[in-house]
């Protein structure tokens, strides 16, 4: 194999990928450098592709440097990729699981016919002499099967052994050898044992041997299964991209695209990195990432993302982000990292497992000495098949398995749906959430506000007027009201004058100067600070505020010009969305910079009666400290720029993403889509996975709880009854394999249809 | 009868002593010789690694075993998890660590090794 990665040495040719290489001329630069490089035998550059082949020993570090003193940047092409990985790993598990049936059959070949001859009521007695030469035939043949069917028990029973460790192989390890050498020995020596203890136990090493093969083949198919999330977002990406290269329409892999390439995407192609459009028009469908059905029209200069299916038109695009930063990428590798991470609830299971093994011997060694000393006739046999029971059924690979395979289900459930789960932690706080607060805009609303009414108080100026001096003093301002200003001047061929001595006053609005007259325009609080008198407008402004739009005053030279109203529409699936939050018991809090008469009027609307109002930025995470002073498990849903601190401060921080422009980095849980429904959606999830990690905890608890002094013999006393090994190793090959089918169950969950 | 019971309470001294009370002091140092982490057979091989602390180091791992249970390897200080392919070597960065021991393992924590950073 020479899919070797990074710096291991091989004797086979290696691929670079060169970056920063504009000319013809950078060709013999740098093959002229490797090719100097002591170990290369020749060094070619495609330049088209920007690829080098270079064959000869060289570590792929050492060529890499080579390129970078030279002034160019390169990555080795042989890194492995997500789906090459994939694509390996079913085949890898394809392949265990066909050794492993090959050594069910094997195992179970001699198993289950001696198991039916002990059943029917065969002698498993060692008495005569051709009892004994047949008992040795087939105890040499379990010693086969041992080594054929179970050698990787031993030898990994041992490996770890000698690493003090111990785990399921340990147990398995012990179980079956003790079972065939007290039978061997009972064979060898016969008359070293009481009559009655002369019995053989062949079947069961064959038998648990054969079982626990055929329980892990099928978790491996259901372990495949749990992975079908991921799978789907890799398959995402495609493999190749048409890049323009030298005036030429080029196909390549696409590890071969470089930053700034232009790529070419025609109809019901998928995008390969992601970019802005420079050329063309089109409909994208970005379900596969937001959920959201509707296609969206891209046009020039708008953001397109790798992994989305182009309906309508043939665009070029100038690739933004490429390789392990594309959006889906970045994606990929969170969602990967989260579905191997731990809930707080495993980590009793963690502990425990840390400890059981070795537990679990020194139980088997208890009961074997308690049915030595104080067991009926014959001791010595009842104390063998305590111990072999005991070691084999009890299952450290069901508490093991019990959490991480919910979480690897329920992780992938809501990356489905259009929800990011950052880690194991996030998810279980997320089940337990009791009070959610919701930014206001951008959030409930579109954040994308319109000016929707002008009241001149004073009659020297002109509504154009009026909103040009506006759309100036705002152009320089960030805030969404402030663009939607800039809009409305822009929609009206207003082209924005620049102002002097711009000030923002944070919570108030802001100051300027424009034609040397002072400009003032923001809420009522900036117009009482600089004494402006307002009188009735007050009453007209509270007017508009209650239709949930917000007044804005703007003043000249100290005296009222005019009041705009900007009003941002609620979004249209929130009310739905917010009423599913409360159904489940939530209480849903709305916080806002804006006026408590525009938030009021917002809030009636959604259906929340509790709203913060006029909170300044800064003072955000304050109102999230206050609920949890009173208790409450506080989600905080904000756009993930200025609602930073309070996203961090909750316990778990939603950032709502529009689109697929995602703030990957900022938030617990990341929200794909603008829609609230996502909110309902990530909580749904989380209860889901939460219950099913419970069940499988409790279940697997219980079985070792429950099963370990039965298999001890705890029962004989009361009720002459005494488990069979063969049937410990049944139930201990199906309690992984429960566990695995329970957190497949997940897959079908659905969150309610909205 | 005796005889017996002693060796067992002996046997059950030596598994305490065995897996719990032994402390293995050997740890293969990263940064002295190039190593490759084996995954094979239920255990890491070196299983404790030294590295260098403050510093970004990176380790390679080759996994031989088939078992989809030794497929993925948590270093969960660092949130870290990676994906191993059978019989392809396959090198994780890590971050610049404060001094300490930190654990790696398989999502089930069968598996298991130590990094010592130091």
């Amino acid at each position: 194999m020479d899919k070797l990665t990074g710096n291991t040495s091989s004797k086979n040719t290696q691929e670079l990928i060169i970056e920063g290489a504009g000319c013809a001329s950078c060709v013999g630069k740098i093959e002229m450098a490797l090719n100097q490089i002591n170990g290369v035998d020749s060094a070619e550059m495609n330049f088209a592709l920007r690829t080098v082949t270079i064959s000869g020993d060289v570590e792929s570090t050492v060529l890499i440097k080579a390129i970078e003193t030279i002034g160019y940047n390169a990555s080795s092409a042989n890194d492995i990729s997500d789906d090459d990985l994939l694509d390996e790993k079913e085949l890898a598990d394809e392949k265990y699981y066909t050794s492993l049936m090959r050594q069910v059959w094997i195992a179970l070949g001699l198993g289950v016919p001696l198991m039916i001859y002990s059943v029917f009521g065969g002698p498993m007695t060692v008495e005569t002499s051709l009892e004994r030469g047949v008992w040795l035939f087939i105890g040499i043949l379990c010693a086969a099967i041992m080594y054929f069917a179970g050698k990787h028990f031993y030898i990994g029973a041992w490996k770890s052994f000698i690493n003090h460790n111990a785990n399921m192989d340990t147990l398995i390890a012990i179980g079956t050898g003790t079972a065939w050498v007290y039978s061997m020995v009972v064979v060898l020596f016969p008359m070293a044992l009481p009559e009655m203890a002369r019995h053989v136990y062949f079947e069961a090493t064959a038998m648990i041997i054969g079982l626990i093969n055929l329980g892990l083949a099928l978790e491996v198919k259901a372990r495949g299964r749990t992975s079908e999330a991921i799978k789907r977002l890799i398959g995402l990406q495609a493999k190749t991209a048409r890049v323009v290269r030298d005036e030429k329409e080029i196909d390549i892999a696409i590890e071969q695209v470089l930053l700034n390439d232009i790529v070419r995407v025609r109809p019901g192609e998928k995008i390969p990195v992601d970019g802005v459009v420079t050329q063309g028009r089109t409909s994208i469908d970005e379900s596969m990432l937001t959920g959201e059905p509707m296609p969206v029209e891209k046009v020039e200069e708008d953001e397109i993302v790798a992994g989305t299916l182009n309906k309508t038109g043939s665009i070029l695009f100038k690739a933004t982000r490429v390789g392990k930063d594309t959006a889906l990428a970045q994606i990929i590798n969170m969602v990967k990292r989260a579905q191997n991470s731990k809930p707080p609830i495993g980590r009793l299971a963690d502990i425990i497992s840390a400890y059981f093994v070795p537990v679990v011997m020194i139980i088997a060694i208890v009961s074997a000495l308690v049915w030595l000393n104080f067991g009926p006739e014959p001791t010595l046999a009842f104390a063998v098949i305590s111990a072999t029971t005991v070691l084999i059924i009890a299952c450290p690979c069901a508490l093991g398995l019990a959490t991480p395979m919910s979480v690897m289900v329920g992780v992938g459930k809501a990356a489905e749906a259009g929800v990011l789960i950052r880690n194991g932690e996030a998810l279980q706080t997320a089940s337990k959430i009791t009070a959610m607060i919701l930014d206001k805009t951008g959030t409930i609303t579109e954040g994308a506000p319109k000016v929707t009414d002008f009241i001149i108080s004073d009659e020297q100026y002109t509504e154009a007027y009026i909103l040009t001096v506006a759309a100036s003093i705002e152009s320089g301002s960030e805030h969404p009201l402030a663009q939607a200003i800039v809009d409305s001047a822009i929609e009206k061929g207003i082209e924005p004058k620049s102002v002097n001595e711009f000030q923002a006053i944070t919570g108030h609005g802001v100051e300027a100067q424009l034609n040397g007259q002072k400009i003032l325009f923001g809420n009522q609080k900036l117009m009482l600070k600089n004494d402006v008198v307002l009188n009735d407008f007050v009453n007209k402004a509270q007017k508009l505020a209650d239709e949930a739009k917000t007044p804005m005053y703007l003043a000249i030279d100290n005296k009222l010009a005019a009041i705009i109203a900007v009003s941002d529409p609620i979004k249209k699936d929130s009310t739905d969305a917010i009423k599913r939050l409360q159904a489940n018991g939530i209480r849903v809090i709305m916080l806002t910079g804006d006026n408590s008469a525009t938030a009021n009027a917002v809030a009636k609307k959604v259906g929340i009666t509790e709203v913060f109002a006029e909170v300044l930025p800064e003072e955000k995470s304050n109102k999230v400290a206050e609920l949890q002073a009173q208790g409450e498990i506080v989600g905080m849903t904000g756009d993930g720029i200025n609602d930073a601190p309070a996203l961090a401060l909750a316990n778990v921080g939603f950032a709502i993403g529009t689109g697929t422009d995602v703030a990957i980095e900022s938030a617990d849980i990341t929200l794909m889509r603008g829609s609230l429904h996502g909110l309902a959606d990530a909580i749904a999830v989380s209860k889901a996975t939460l219950r099913n990690i419970k069940q499988n905890l409790f279940g697997a608890f219980i079985y070792n709880i429950a099963g370990v002094p039965f298999a001890a013999g705890l029962l004989y006393p009361f009720f002459g009854l005494m488990l069979n090994p063969v049937i410990a190793g049944a139930a201990m090959a199906f309690s992984s394999l429960t566990v695995v089918s329970n957190a497949n169950r997940l897959r079908f969950f659905k969150p309610k249809e909205h | 009868m005796m005889i017996i019971n002693l060796l067992g309470l002996v046997l059950i001294g030596l598994i305490i002593w065995w897996f719990w009370l032994y402390k293995p002091a050997k740890a293969v140092d990263s940064r002295s010789e190039n190593i490759t982490i084996i995954v094979n057979n239920g255990v890491y091989q070196p299983s404790r690694i030294k590295v260098a602390a403050g510093k970004k180091t990176s380790l390679q791992f080759l996994r031989k075993d088939g078992s989809p249970c030794a497929a993925t390897v948590l270093f969960p200080e660092f949130e870290i998890s990676e994906e191993l392919p059978l019989d392809v070597s396959r090198n994780i960065d890590l971050p610049s660590m404060s001094p300490g021991e930190y654990l790696f393992h398989c999502p089930m924590k069968m598996y298991t090794g130590t990094l010592v950073v130091e």
